[in-house]
C-alpha cells in the first residue's frame, strides 16, 4: 500500500513545484469532412470538432478533481487545413471562412486554442497551400482560438526554400495586423522542419494524415519538479545529476501516462502518445531557464548552456520513456523565452543571444521559440533565420520550429507583452546583415546524404 | 476495489482526526489505512479509504471535506490512488 511520504511527496509537486499535464490534446481527423462546396464543409467541419469534442473538456475537468492533478489546457488538433479546403476554396478568403468555423467550433466546445491550420509543404506547394499560408496573416487576426503551422522542410525531402521566403512575409504581415494587439498574430504561428503528426503542443499542433480518426495525446511539464529535485544534489558530479533528472522525469511523465489512459477511456477515444516535455510557464518556478542555473550556469545562455541542455534533454527522454507506453510529439525540453521568466531574465541582461538560442536548439526539442525581434527587422532576415534553423532540424534529423514575432514600432531591448499563457517577451537583437540574394535565389535545398537509408 | 487517499494538512490542533471520521462514519466511508505525522507543528495525515458504500459521489465528498477542512482551518484533499501508485511503483 502507498505510504505517506509518497503522497506527501506527490502533493508537494502539486502544491509547491507547479506540477502539472499541461494539455490534453483529441486529435480528430477532417479528411470526411472535405466537399466540393465551402459552406458544406464548413458545416461538416463545425459538425464534426463538436460531435467529437463535446466531452473533452469535461472529462479534462473531471480528471483533474479526482487526482487532484491540474490539467492545464484541453486543446483539439485537426488535419492540416490546406488539405481540407482545396476542393472548395477558390482563395486565401475561402480559408478564413473555415478558420472562422474553428474558431466557432473551439468556442462551443470550451477548449483554449484548436491547432491545425496548416500546410506541409516541405517538398513543394500546391496552389490550394499557398492559398492558405496566404491567408495565415488574416485567418489569426480574426480568430481567437486559432493556430496555425506550415512545415517546410524536413530530412526526407530538404527545405522548401520558396515557402521559408513566403513565410517571412507572412509572419510580417501577420504582425502588422494585429499590432494593436501587441503582435500575437505570429505568436500563434510555428514553422517546422520535420513536423511531427503527433504533437499536443501548440501553435504547431495538427492531426497528421497518418493517424486514426481521433487520438488523445497529452503533454506533460514540470520543470518545477526537476528544480526542486535538483537543489538536493546541489555539487555532486554528472552521474548523480542525470540520475536525478532521469528519476523526476519518470514520476512527472507517470501521471501524464495516468492521465492520458483514463481521458481515453472516458471519451472512448484511443491514446496516441505521451509528449514528455519539460514546458515552462511564466510562473516563478517554472522554469527550464532556472532549470540550467540549477545545473551550475549564471544565467541561461552562458557557456556550458548548449552542453547542460543536452544532458537535461536526453535525461528527461531516458526517465520518459520507460514510463510511458508510446512516446511521441516533440518530447525534450521547450525553451520558449517569452514563456520562461528565467529565460526573459537572460535575455534582458544578454547572457542570451539569438546566436545562443539557436545553438541549444540543436540539442533540445523544437527551436527558436516565442523569440520578439525588432519590428523592423526585413522579411528576408525572418527568412533567413527560419532557414537556418530549419537547416539545423533537416541535418540533425530532428523536428526544429521557428516562432518569430516582430514587434511593430518597436527596438531592441524594449518589451512585447502577450499576456496569460504567451507571457511577455524582451526584444532581442537581429544581425542586421544581409542574405537578400540568398533568399531570393528560389527553388529548394536538396536532402543531405544521409537521408537516403534504403 | 477503489482506494481513495484522503489527506489533510494544516496547523496541528484538537481533533482534526474527530472530525474528518465523523463525517466518513456519518457517509458510511471505511477508513483501511492511516498513516500520520507531525513536522514542525504541522500536521499531515493520509487516510485510504473505500467510497463504494457510501450514497454520495467522489465530487460531493471532496467539496463536503473541504468544507470541513475550511472550518477546522486545515487543508482536505480527496484524489484517486491510481496517481500514487502510477508515480512511486513500477
Amino acid at each position: 500500500m502507498i505510504n505517506i511520504n509518497e503522497v506527501m511527496e506527490t502533493n508537494a509537486m502539486i502544491r509547491e513545484e507547479n506540477l502539472d499535464v499541461r494539455t490534453i490534446t483529441m486529435g480528430i481527423s477532417l479528411l470526411d469532412c472535405i466537399t466540393d462546396d465551402l459552406k458544406t464543409t464548413c458545416d461538416k467541419v463545425y459538425n464534426k470538432i463538436t460531435t467529437s469534442a463535446k466531452d473533452l473538456v469535461k472529462v479534462g475537468k473531471e480528471l483533474e478533481m479526482e487526482f487532484g492533478i491540474p490539467i492545464v489546457n484541453k486543446r483539439i488538433s485537426l488535419t492540416p487545413i490546406a488539405m481540407i479546403g482545396s476542393a472548395c476554396c477558390k482563395s486565401s478568403a475561402d480559408y478564413v471562412e473555415i478558420a472562422k468555423t474553428l474558431d466557432e467550433a473551439a468556442k462551443t466546445v470550451g477548449v483554449n486554442f484548436i491547432g491545425g491550420y496548416s500546410a506541409l509543404v516541405s517538398k513543394g506547394m500546391t496552389q490550394y497551400d499557398e492559398m492558405l499560408i496566404r491567408s495565415i496573416p488574416e485567418a489569426l487576426n480574426v480568430t481567437q482560438y486559432v493556430c496555425s503551422s506550415v512545415n517546410v522542410g524536413s530530412t526526407k525531402t530538404g527545405i522548401n526554400m520558396d515557402a521559408v521566403k513566403l513565410i517571412g512575409e507572412i509572419v510580417k504581415e501577420s504582425a502588422e495586423l494585429t499590432a494593436d494587439r501587441d503582435c500575437i498574430g505570429p505568436a500563434k504561428f510555428v514553422v517546422f522542419c520535420n513536423a511531427p503528426d503527433d504533437n499536443p503542443f501548440m501553435a504547431g499542433a495538427f492531426h497528421g494524415v497518418t493517424e486514426a480518426d481521433r487520438i488523445i495525446n497529452v503533454g506533460v511539464s514540470g520543470p518545477g519538479v526537476v528544480k526542486r529535485a535538483l537543489e538536493a544534489v546541489r555539487g555532486e558530479n554528472f552521474e548523480v545529476l542525470c540520475e536525478t533528472i532521469k528519476k523526476t522525469a519518470f514520476k512527472v511523465t507517470r501521471v501524464g501516462q495516468l492521465v492520458a489512459k483514463e481521458a481515453s477511456k472516458r471519451l472512448g477515444v484511443p491514446f496516441g502518445i505521451i509528449d514528455l516535455s519539460l514546458a515552462p510557464t511564466p510562473a516563478v518556478g517554472d522554469s527550464v531557464g532556472e532549470i540550467l542555473e540549477e545545473i551550475g550556469l549564471e544565467y541561461a545562455g552562458a557557456p556550458g548552456t548548449t552542453a547542460a541542455l543536452a544532458l537535461l534533454n536526453d535525461q528527461v527522454k531516458k526517465g520518459g520513456v520507460m514510463a510511458s507506453s508510446y512516446v511521441g510529439g516533440l518530447s525534450g525540453a521547450f525553451i520558449p523565452v517569452s514563456e520562461d521568466q528565467r529565460m526573459i531574465d537572460a535575455a534582458s541582461c544578454g547572457a542570451l543571444t539569438l546566436e545562443k538560442l539557436e545553438a541549444m536548439t540543436c540539442v533540445c526539442s523544437v527551436g527558436l521559440d516565442m523569440i520578439a525581434i525588432p519590428g523592423d527587422t526585413k522579411a528576408t532576415t525572418i527568412s533567413g533565420i527560419i532557414a537556418d534553423e530549419m537547416a539545423i532540424g533537416m541535418v540533425n534529423q530532428k523536428t526544429t520550429a521557428v516562432r518569430i514575432i516582430p514587434a511593430v514600432g518597436k527596438k531592441a531591448g524594449e518589451v512585447l507583452n502577450f499576456g496569460g499563457l504567451l507571457g511577455y517577451a524582451p526584444i532581442m537583437k537581429v544581425n542586421e546583415y544581409s542574405c537578400d540574394a540568398f533568399i531570393n535565389r528560389g527553388g529548394r535545398i536538396p536532402a543531405p546524404i544521409h537521408s537516403f537509408k534504403n | 476495489m477503489k482506494k481513495t487517499v484522503i489527506s489533510v494538512v494544516g496547523k496541528d490542533k484538537v481533533g482534526i482526526i474527530f472530525q474528518v471520521c465523523k463525517y466518513l462514519a456519518g457517509n458510511q466511508i471505511n477508513i483501511l489505512d492511516i498513516a500520520q505525522t507531525i513536522v514542525e507543528d504541522w500536521f499531515n495525515m493520509i487516510m485510504i479509504v473505500n467510497i463504494e458504500n457510501s450514497n454520495k459521489d467522489f465530487a460531493t465528498i471532496a467539496s463536503e471535506l473541504k468544507q470541513i477542512g475550511d472550518e477546522i482551518n486545515v487543508n482536505i484533499t480527496l484524489q484517486q490512488d491510481e496517481i500514487f501508485n502510477m508515480m512511486h511503483r513500477l
